[in-house]
């Protein structure tokens, strides 16, 4: 009997590694999954001072911080029975895209998609984002760059810093972008929609058809059968902003469509021994451990879970692709490795979505920024789509407005048994191949990295 | 540092203002008074230079109690800082209660210079609060950490 | 300490959120200064090197280690201590190294409430059998190994010596620039000091200031009229600004949205820790507030403008509570339960 082990898993966010246990014929007998960190978030909020929580929540994590401090801030609009004015949805949709595309584009860039544009068995010391400058050269280097500082620019714009900004208040937000700022994003935004058609064509061109991609793809090894789930509107397109909650099975049927403040009816999760990461499951079929059947109710969030759990886009150009991703490959789509295709489509989506929300001046620069705070109901439930997946905040709020209770389901949590049961089938398909040593576990953490995995928000 | 062969006596801090509780409680001595022997007196101008970093820190050095004695309001020397310690002293209770010390380790006490009597009854009634409180939970914990 | 060929430098996040990760990510065009002046032999952030890498380095073989997150369980502890010895200088990159950070609030809590309430109690766990994370063995006999957490948070230097703090949740772009370019000239600061300016956030905020007497303390929520070109404290928000470091620009101010003190205390003051914060902004609140007739009023009046503090230790120890005088909840002997 021997171990592999991978330890840290890279090229995420969070902290993780792989323990691949041999039997003595050799096979795979488990592999785990095994995230080793908490910081006790839903514990520690409990006492404070409820308008802290979307900048105590945000701490949750430094890479999607907006969704944390949206979602919080949606959780006290309802605790405070204060529905936002128009305007200050407008202010927050503009951070929120702002922060989707950059979030995405790191993802493509800098995390998950080196495996991909490198080429997942190039050496480690080229696997990154320096291998891809010398390899794409400098100038792709600053578009990038460029334009994942133009997400950071419009969160700034609102919130006076890009990670971990200030800015919502039940109700509303605290400030507006002004007249010059609105020419500034409509710019940015076009810049967007054109640098994500770049990244779809060099996609297209450097991973889809090259020979490691066209293999893996569609494998059994990189494939899992799950249910999906994903917010939607009522034409049942990904909002990436509110809506209902709605799952299909693997076979693209619909099972449930919800209100996100009934989640509780919808979701459990399940604790194991060997992870301080939960394990949320699709209540209705219940949690039968780290098994891919029908009968267990494991589901995908995320770009492939919400490209699975809706029809199509919302945007004319994301459609487009849509229906390109559609044909190769179907919908719903099984491929653990579509996850970096849907992903790009929606950096082109919520291009598209900045650039038409951009172009509505009446409403960005007019109206109040906020709705003046009700009595306090109490409790609230906030959920919005953060690029990881669907991410719920739910509070209990006592009358002087100090938190009693704090549940979290966080994107990443809800793909904990899905991301394990990839590397547990990437792994054993490797060492049926014959791999022996960790050199090549690399095809492993691709497995895992496809989810673009935040580890310290799944335990938080 | 825990004290299971020495009997607990309460340690006492106290900071008292030049101008009123200090006279008050130098009144009492020169009187022949006799009070319980648990308090350590600072002398400060005004109870409002009592810095919450003293309070603080004095806690962490294992005091069981802190007095805190300053001028009537209205009274005192330099118009409002008695004031301030009011303030002070009310936002430190809430502080130092929810990270575990029992606020009432933490008292604030007027006392005017003719007030001996008053200041005899002060320390003798919060020795034996304290008495009651047992020893202060930074002398009884080590480091749990390591 | 002068580069003469490229250095060595490395990243690591313990129990953090990855956010100074992202500011160095975020600092765009002078990532290539970095690369540069360094190689990059550890960050498992956005390369692949693993811990068996690091542990096969001679010791004082990395330049510069920039450590983020606090010391939240055993793994933390010993890739620090393992770091620490790699590296010829350590910093303490962020609040959660420098201060223990947010999950420094955790210190209200004994590491098993926390448990407990985490994966027994939360309300949409299902868990009968009331599990907790755990060294466990698997029904093939595989030992399954996972770090304990620690009894309470801690900062870094509570675990391994520190060199250079940067502060900041996460530090601005400005401060990290700044330092990035003495460690590249060599021209450091003498060792153990705060790479950040030193007066407090209100010398840089824009805000009017103009009486500066807090009749009573609101929370921002309670305030439909807030004037945003307007000092903050004096309009009865609690901003953390007097109690807090200058060198963010005072960014949150300019959302028009208190300060909430992530840059830990500035170093004045001979009496003080140099990170007790919350008795600082004790001493400031409780100093500008003032009741127009305080002669004439009543004490309980006095006492209920500051009323709406109601959680005095999470809004003043937001991100320091680790390196605070008391630095976690205590028991009394006294208490009852």
């Amino acid at each position: 009997m021997s171990v592999i082990e991978i330890n840290p898993i890279t090229r995420l966010e969070g902290h993780g590694n792989i323990k691949i246990f041999k039997g003595d014929d050799g096979n795979v007998e488990a592999a785990y999954l095994q995230i080793p960190e908490l910081r006790g978030f839903e514990k520690f909020c409990q006492g404070r001072q409820s308008e802290l929580m979307p900048q105590l929540t945000s701490r949750i994590c430094g890479v999607c911080p907006i969704p944390h401090h949206l979602a919080s801030v949606k959780t006290l609009d309802e605790v405070f029975d204060a529905p936002p004015t128009s305007r200050a949805v407008a202010m927050r949709k503009l951070m929120h895209y702002g922060y989707f595309i950059e979030d995405h584009l790191l993802h493509f860039y800098f995390l998950g998609g080196p495996d991909l544009l490198m080429g997942p068995d190039c050496e480690p010391g080229k696997r990154n984002i320096i291998g891809i400058i010398e390899k794409y050269g400098k100038e792709v280097a600053l578009e990038i760059m460029k334009h994942r500082k133009y997400g950071q620019n419009i969160i700034k714009m609102l919130g006076g810093k890009p990670i971990h900004p200030a800015f919502g208040i039940a109700g509303g937000v605290s400030k507006s972008v002004n007249e010059g700022q609105v020419d500034e994003i409509i710019e940015m935004a076009r810049s967007c929609v054109d640098f994500s058609k770049f990244t779809l064509s060099l996609y297209k061109e450097k991973i889809l058809e090259e020979d490691f991609h066209a293999n893996a793809i569609g494998s059994e090894e990189y494939s899992l059968k799950c249910f999906n789930m994903g917010l939607v509107n009522e034409s049942n397109e990904p909002d990436f902003y509110d809506g209902d909650i709605r799952i299909t099975d693997s076979e693209g049927v619909e099972i449930v469509k919800f209100d996100p403040a009934d989640y509780l009816d919808h979701i459990g999760e399940a604790v194991e021994k060997f992870s301080y990461m939960k394990f949320p499951f699709y209540k209705e079929k219940g949690w039968k451990g780290l098994v891919e059947s029908r009968e267990n109710g494991v589901y995908r969030v995320g770009p492939l879970g919400r490209y699975n759990a809706s029809t199509g886009y919302s945007t004319p150009l994301a459609q487009k692709e849509g229906e390109k991703l559609e044909k190769m490959f179907g919908r719903p789509c099984n491929m653990t490795l579509a996850y970096h295709w849907t992903r790009l489509i929606e950096v082109l989506n919520v291009s598209e979505l900045l650039l038409e929300l951009s172009l509505d001046r009446g409403l960005l620069l007019n109206g109040d920024l906020r709705t003046p705070v009700g009595k306090i109901k109490g409790k609230g439930v906030g959920c919005i789509e953060a690029a990881r997946g669907t991410l719920i905040h739910d509070y209990e709020v006592d009358k002087n407005g100090l938190m009693t209770d704090v549940n979290l389901i966080v994107p990443t949590t809800h793909n904990a048994a899905a991301i394990s049961l990839s590397i547990a089938k990437a792994a054993q398909m490797e060492i049926e191949n014959g791999v022996k040593d960790t050199d090549k576990m690399n095809r492993v953490e691709l497995a895992l990295r496809a989810y673009d995995p935040c580890f310290g928000c799944a335990t938080h | 540092m825990t004290e299971e062969n020495d009997v607990y006596e309460p340690k006492i801090l106290g900071f008292l203002c030049n101008w009123c509780s200090y006279a008050g409680a130098d009144l009492a001595g020169s009187s022949r008074l006799k009070y319980m022997p648990n308090v350590r007196v600072i002398r400060v101008m005004c109870s409002g230079r009592v810095d919450p970093l003293f309070i603080l820190k004095a806690f962490e050095k294992g005091a069981d109690g802190i007095l805190i004695a300053g001028c009537h309001p209205g009274d005192c020397h330099y118009q409002c800082g008695n004031y301030k310690t009011m303030r002070r002293i009310h936002v430190l209770k809430k502080m130092i209660e929810q990270m575990g010390i029992n606020p009432e380790r933490l008292r604030m006490e007027w006392v005017s210079a003719a007030e001996s009597t008053r200041f005899v009854n002060i320390v003798n009634d919060m020795t034996e609060k304290l008495r009651e409180l047992g020893p202060s939970p930074m002398r009884c914990e080590g480091d749990p950490c390591e | 300490m002068i580069l003469v060929s490229k250095g060595k430098i490395a990243f690591y996040w313990a129990g953090s959120c990855g956010g100074c990760e992202v500011a160095i990510v975020d600092l765009d065009e002078m990532l290539f200064d970095v690369l540069e002046n360094f190689d990059i032999v550890f960050w498992p952030c956005a390369m692949d090197a693993k811990y068996s890498d690091v542990e096969a380095m001679d010791n004082s073989e990395i330049d510069v280690c920039f450590f983020n997150g606090c010391i939240r369980n055993d793994e933390n502890k010993e890739i620090a201590e393992m770091l620490r010895a790699k590296s010829k200088i350590m910093i303490a990159f962020g609040s959660c190294s420098h201060l223990g950070g947010i999950p420094g609030l955790g210190n209200l809590s004994t590491k098993d409430e926390t448990l407990d309430y985490v994966y027994k109690r939360s309300k949409s766990v299902v868990n009968d059998e009331g599990t907790i994370p755990q060294n466990s063995t698997d029904e093939h006999g595989n030992f399954i190994g996972i770090p304990e957490l620690r009894e309470y948070v801690k900062a870094l230097d509570d675990v391994v010596e520190v060199d250079y703090y940067i502060p900041g949740c996460p530090p601005p772009v400005d401060v990290i620039k700044t330092a990035l370019l003495a460690l590249i000239s060599g021209e450091v600061p003498p060792r153990k000091e705060v790479l950040a300016p030193d007066r407090t956030v209100c010398h840089e905020c824009k805000k009017e200031k103009r009486d500066m007497a807090v009749k009573s303390i609101k929370r921002i929520y309670q305030l439909d009229d807030l004037d945003p070109k307007r000092c903050l404290l004096e309009q009865g928000i609690l901003c953390m600004g007097p109690a807090t470091r200058e060198g963010c620009g005072a960014a949150c101010l300019t959302a028009n949205m208190p300060c909430t003190g992530c840059m830990g205390p500035p170093s004045m003051s001979e009496l003080s820790e140099n990170c007790e914060q919350g008795a600082r902004m004790v001493s400031a609140i409780t100093s500008m507030t003032d009741v127009a007739d305080e002669k004439n009023s009543k004490e309980e009046e006095i006492k209920t403008a500051l009323d709406e503090i109601r959680d005095p230790v999470g809004v003043m120890y937001m991100y320091s509570m680790p390196k605070s005088i008391l630095r976690r909840r205590r028991k009394d002997v006294s208490d009852r339960d």
